[in-house]
């Protein structure tokens, strides 16, 4: 069997492994488009704060990994694949055949249509060359616009901080990370970003950019303007499948629809990662989740199906995410922004940056947003994933939402 | 090393809080927490102060091994002078503050003042501040803990707290910590209340580090935590019975003092024992008794979590109390049981409820209803005072309604929370006081043990168990055996557990322990973690110069060797059944020589040769 | 044969000896904070309940760890982070659904249990037997596996 994994990133390396512990005689070939070795993107800012180099951010550490454990790494771009005859062309090689294809070709930044976006100055942060990029451009006493208060953008500002740059902040929505924090949650996290000395405008939008020579002026609605020797962008995502056009592949939004195989459409093509549209545990409907803990999980099932199809099936993946914003740490579950019909527990510290708020529907926990809490958070996926029925605990929640460690000991081994 | 070498100094007059470095050549004469801070408390306040005047200090002080994985590491004191003795106090407590405070980095606070309006000390690790508690005056310890922990979010804060009786002015208030553990003798908690100081809460993340030779501080303890496993009563007796082991034992002997000392058996003594605490409810089938618990760092875990029946005329119809909390330990049931003549399980665990609930200390409390029953058998109270409640011995119903006016401070209340001794004043019958110093005793009888008599004579706190547990020799033969019923020998054995208790107390270990160590198996856990060479040598001679230094802080207060005594009852009035039959307290057979060998004048003064010895300040 | 820890909370006094001997092994201080099994506290039903990770096959941290930071070592099956591969992104803190990967602020790393390389300290500090460290087959561990694989998403998946 010949199992090509378009990717190479963590769904892409994990599928690829995982296939690899379950026939050692397959021929398993990754075929990623950046020139570097397998790299995990979530590394990112911990290179720009330096703490790691880059040889940090490789998703396997030991130089000859794949090539000990049989897997081919191919730089190349994937340009075109045909099912009928189960094969794809290549950018620069030749073309190449394939028994079962993994795309898990991931996501690129899409850039805010404004003009001047294209220029110099305007970089994103999403692969290590980006990295490179903005640790050259930025001086201590530099000026830089971030467009975008996101997941992306929120989790490099640290190293954008501790590199000496003065920091605006663009953000479209009514808070900082409004699609992971609910309002209270991302108002204090840009409350904590003030305090950090980074200006931040929400429900604000980049107008235009404009090429000054050694800076470049950015144009804010409102009629506000700011220099800058940097624009990041970091303004969304959009998954990589255009070289799927022509192939029958069922696509939504761009991104690949899986079934519970996690198989696409198109029989013999599986889909992972940012790239694919899969189950949301929670919800039960299809969406791109872009998350690290989804794409393994996407690859590791897909790579069980793949090696005996129907082997494996996806009961959904749920939504988490965990930001650290200049040493702030927020967290969201699952349903987090609720359901109808359901009913909620809050703990709010303003003061000391503090939060917890959780979701129930019934007596199940459904969804979770945290903010300066770092201990024992996880918990909250079981809670949630495990559908657990809290009974009395649900009462003693709302009294007091911090005792979620204490009430998932209770439900699961009869405590209390 | 292994002190944290830092004092937190609270001056609540201004609100100024100052951090300065522990006094290390005192370290080194007085250990840490009960002789180090009385060490302080010496050279800073004026003995003859008022206790609840803002002249007197209020000190929690944590010991050299308190927070580390010594077993029963987890003690801490509260230090200042007494409002009900005028003598000094010192009040240990276990439960987890005391660890919690070492961890944020303290080895001591000291309390100087009066806040000019409720505050709490809330520390976390360097950080604290006072924060004002107007809306917490008035509540109770559990509500105070509950409203507390509501405003640090952090379950892990430890909070200790006084309640409604120290803010009525009870004589006899306890600060209480973790919910039911307790620094509870002497109304320590009355002074915290007279500073308007309502709570302190603590969360300390830094952990306690420092130690000198770790490999032999662990193979230390780790050896020391086995001698405590291997032994009857800390391995066996106390985490299955707790101290409540020794209800049905000391009935026996004919020491258990019965409706305020009149008699030295209860006849209900099996309905209130360890063994009744196990027996199944007739009506739910559930035990009073839960489990057993630990303080920090304790490998004994002799704490009783009970439940009271539901059913219960003391609960009926108040959930509040359904739930598990802190049992009941011996001398709690013995004082607010025999002592009163109640021999109602339920009731006495409700009323041991409500004590940590506003902050009484249990045996004060117990023994106080205990003389006032006398004097309403006496008609000196009536039933006018009481508001209809008839104060008869074994009336349950009126011990339970005592609790409730002394948690409150109304009505008759007022005068309950005045202790025994100011009680008996006020209506004409001091005699009746079964107290030294103004403290009430304990449970051990000392027509029926002998020792204890001059253990409760010579007191520094005042009538007290704890300062010299001669029982463990007279009763149990730990070390050796001794005779209850003689007086020979006995000052030299309570000198020599004065000495050793003392130092245990300053060390941060619990004394509960000594039922299986002596100093020789602490020195070397104290020496493997602290800078300085500790030998059991130098720890006796420590304790003793605590000792003398708390009998001087006395003398300037105001005491004298004729406060060195027991009530008449007691010296004059023989048992009247069991082994004591026919005994009285041979005291003035022993008074004498203990006042020699502590090298003190046969008024019981200090001599200038003593104060060299141990080089006591001027 | 793989030993594993065992924990029973009906024996456990809440004397956090486990807390302190965790926290001095892997932090060189007595810590409760800083411990890497915690005692939970069930104050009105006079509980107390040991806690600390199972080491489960399923493994979600070592799974959601973008750099390979988290490793199982075959001679004591745990699950063990290599500090100077942890960047600290905290994934795996929120993958864990046991709530046993805790980010530590102060080194900027996460922690969790290591079974102290096979001789946990935890066990052998416990006065009760509450925390023993037995052949990974005996009872409780399987109850342990049970509730984790209510959480499994991918239980059947077969690596």
């Amino acid at each position: 069997m010949k199992h090509v994994i378009i990717g190479a990133g963590p769904a892409g390396i994990v599928a690829a492994e995982t296939i690899r512990k379950l026939d050692a005689d397959a021929t398993i070939v990754v075929v990623g488009d950046e020139p570097e070795p397998p790299y995990s993107r979530m590394a990112i800012p911990y290179l720009l704060t330096r703490s790691i180099g880059e040889q940090g951010t490789y998703l396997r550490k030991q130089d000859d990994h794949f090539r000990q454990v049989g897997i081919e790494v191919v730089v190349d771009r994937v340009a075109s694949v045909n099912p009928g005859t189960r094969s794809l062309l290549l950018a620069d090689g030749p073309g190449m055949q394939y028994d079962t294809l993994l795309v898990a070709s991931g996501s690129t930044p899409i850039l805010p249509p404004v003009p001047g976006i294209g220029g110099d100055r305007v970089t994103s942060c999403w692969t290590l060359e980006d990295a490179r990029r903005i640790a050259a451009g930025i001086r201590p006493g530099s000026s830089v616009v971030l467009i975008g208060a996101g997941f992306i953008g929120c989790i490099i500002l640290e190293a954008l901080v501790s590199s000496g740059a003065r920091l605006t902040v663009v953000e479209m929505g009514n808070r900082m990370v409004p699609r992971m924090l609910d309002e209270t949650c991302g108002t204090l996290l840009e409350k904590w970003c003030n305090s950090n000395g980074i200006t931040v405008m929400t429900g604000s939008q980049v107008e235009a950019v404009e090429d000054q020579g050694d800076s470049a002026l950015v144009r804010i609605s409102g009629g506000r303007s700011v220099e800058a020797q940097l624009v990041i962008s970091a303004a969304g995502v959009r998954a990589n499948a255009g070289f799927l056009e022509g192939a029958g592949v069922d696509l939504s939004d761009g991104a690949v629809v899986i079934d519970e195989y996690m198989c696409s459409s198109v029989s013999g093509i599986y889909a992972a990662g940012d790239v694919a549209c899969g189950r949301d545990f929670s919800t039960g409907e299809y969406s791109v989740q872009a998350i690290q803990p989804t794409a393994v999980e996407h690859g590791r099932l897909a790579a069980n199906n793949m090696v005996k199809h129907g082997s494996v099936t996806h009961q959904g993946s749920m939504v988490m995410n965990v930001l650290d914003t200049i040493g702030l740490i927020s967290a969201s579950y699952g349903q987090w922004d609720g359901v109808a019909g359901g009913d909620s527990a809050t703990l709010e510290d303003r003061e000391n940056y503090r939060y917890l708020q959780l979701q129930f529907e019934g007596d199940r926990l459904i969804g979770a947003n945290t903010l300066g809490m770092t201990q024992h958070i996880g918990v909250l996926r079981g809670l949630v994933q495990g559908r657990f029925s809290l009974g009395a605990w649900k009462d003693r929640l709302k009294d007091n939402p911090l005792l979620i460690m204490e009430a998932y000991l209770a439900v699961t081994q009869g405590t209390g | 090393m292994s002190w944290t070498k830092k004092i937190l100094r609270v001056n609540l007059t201004e609100g100024r809080i100052e951090e300065e470095p522990l006094n290390m050549e005192w370290a080194a004469q007085y250990i840490g927490q009960r002789g180090l801070a009385t060490r302080y408390m010496f050279e800073e306040t004026d003995p003859g102060c008022d206790p609840l005047g803002p002249g007197n200090r209020l000190i929690f002080a944590t010991g050299p091994l308190t927070g580390t994985m010594a077993s029963t590491g987890g003690r801490y004191s509260v230090i200042t002078k007494s409002p009900l003795t005028g003598a000094i106090a010192c009040s240990n407590s276990g439960g987890f503050i005391g660890a919690e405070l070492k961890s944020a980095g303290w080895d001591m606070i000291i309390f100087e003042g009066k806040s000019p309006g409720p505050v709490y000390l809330n520390i976390v690790n360097e950080h604290a501040e006072l924060v004002g508690a107007d809306d917490l005056w008035g509540k109770s310890v559990w509500e105070t803990d509950r409203l507390i922990h509501e405003r640090t979010g952090d379950p892990q804060t430890r909070i200790a707290a006084v309640g409604r009786s120290a803010e009525a002015g009870c004589l006899y208030a306890a600060v209480i910590n973790d919910l039911h553990r307790a620094a509870g003798r002497s109304g320590v908690g009355t002074v915290m209340a007279s500073k308007n100081l309502k709570a302190v809460a603590v969360r300390g993340t830094r952990g306690v580090g420092n130690i000198k030779d770790p490999a032999r501080f662990l193979r230390s303890t780790t050896e020391q935590k086995k001698v405590l496993a291997e032994n009857a009563v800390t391995g066996q007796g106390l985490p299955a019975m707790g101290t409540q082991v020794l209800m049905n034992v000391i009935n026996e002997i004919g020491a258990l003092p019965t409706n305020n000392m009149q008699e030295v058996q209860f006849k209900d003594a099996n309905k209130i024992s360890a063994e009744a605490m196990q027996e199944p409810r007739e009506s739910d089938g559930k035990p009073n008794l839960t489990t057993n618990a630990a303080c920090f760092g304790c490998t004994i875990a002799c704490g009783r979590i009970s439940t009271i029946d539901q059913g219960h005329f003391s609960v009926e119809n108040k959930p509040e109390y359904w739930g598990n909390s802190g049992g009941l330990e011996y001398e709690a049931a013995w004082a607010m049981g025999a002592d009163t003549g109640v021999g109602d399980l339920d009731a006495l665990t409700y009323t041991n409820f409500v004590c940590n609930e506003d902050g009484m200390d249990p045996i004060s409390f117990g023994a106080t209803v205990a003389a006032a029953m006398e004097l309403y058998e006496k008609g000196a109270i009536t039933s006018e005072q009481t508001d209809g409640m008839e104060l008869r011995f074994g009336s349950a119903e009126a011990l339970v309604w005592c609790v409730q006016k002394v948690a409150t401070g109304e009505g008759f209340g007022a005068d309950l929370g005045l202790g025994s001794r100011k009680l008996c004043e006020k209506y004409g019958h001091p005699d009746l006081s079964m107290t030294v110093k103004g403290q009430e005793f304990p449970a051990y009888d000392p027509r029926g043990v002998q020792g204890m008599g001059l253990t409760y004579a010579t007191s520094n706190r005042g009538a007290c168990h704890l300062r010299s547990y001669t029982v463990a020799s007279e009763v149990l033969g730990i070390p050796e055996k001794t005779d209850p019923l003689v007086t020979d020998g006995k000052a030299g054995l309570v000198k020599a557990f004065q000495d050793a208790t003392a130092a245990v107390d300053s060390m941060g270990l619990c004394v509960f322990t000594t039922f299986a160590w002596t100093l020789d198996n602490m020195a070397p856990q104290l020496d493997a973690a602290c800078e300085g060479d500790w030998d059991v040598d130098r720890l006796l001679e420590a304790g003793e110069r605590i000792w003398n230094l708390e009998r001087e802080y006395n003398m300037r207060a105001g005491l004298s060797g004729a406060d060195d005594t027991l009530p008449p009852r007691l010296l004059k009035d023989a048992a009247r059944t069991g082994p004591a039959e026919g005994k009285v307290c041979g005291l003035d057979q022993m008074l004498p020589e203990y006042y020699s060998i502590r090298g003190w004048t046969e008024n019981g003064q200090l001599t200038d040769e003593t104060r060299k010895r141990f080089a006591l300040p001027a | 044969m793989l030993r594993s820890l065992t924990i029973d909370p009906d024996k456990c006094t809440g004397c956090l000896q486990c807390e302190m001997a965790c926290s001095y092994e892997n932090e060189g201080v007595f810590n409760p904070a800083k411990s890497r099994i915690k005692v939970f506290t069930f104050h009105d039903e006079g509980r107390f309940v040991p806690y600390t990770c199972t080491q489960c096959d399923e493994a979600w941290c070592l799974h959601a760890c973008p750099v390979d930071a988290i490793r199982m070592n075959r001679e004591t099956g745990a699950m063990e982070v290599s500090d100077s591969v942890c960047v600290g992104c905290k994934v795996c803190t929120i993958a864990c659904p046991f709530g046993t990967v805790n980010y530590n602020q102060d080194t900027g790393k996460v922690i969790k249990c290591d079974l102290c390389g096979g001789d946990p300290k935890c066990a052998s500090a416990c006065p009760t037997a509450a925390i023993t460290y037995v052949d990974a087959d005996a009872t409780g561990l399987d109850k342990m596996r049970a509730w984790a694989a209510r959480t499994d998403n991918a239980a059947s998946a077969s690596n």
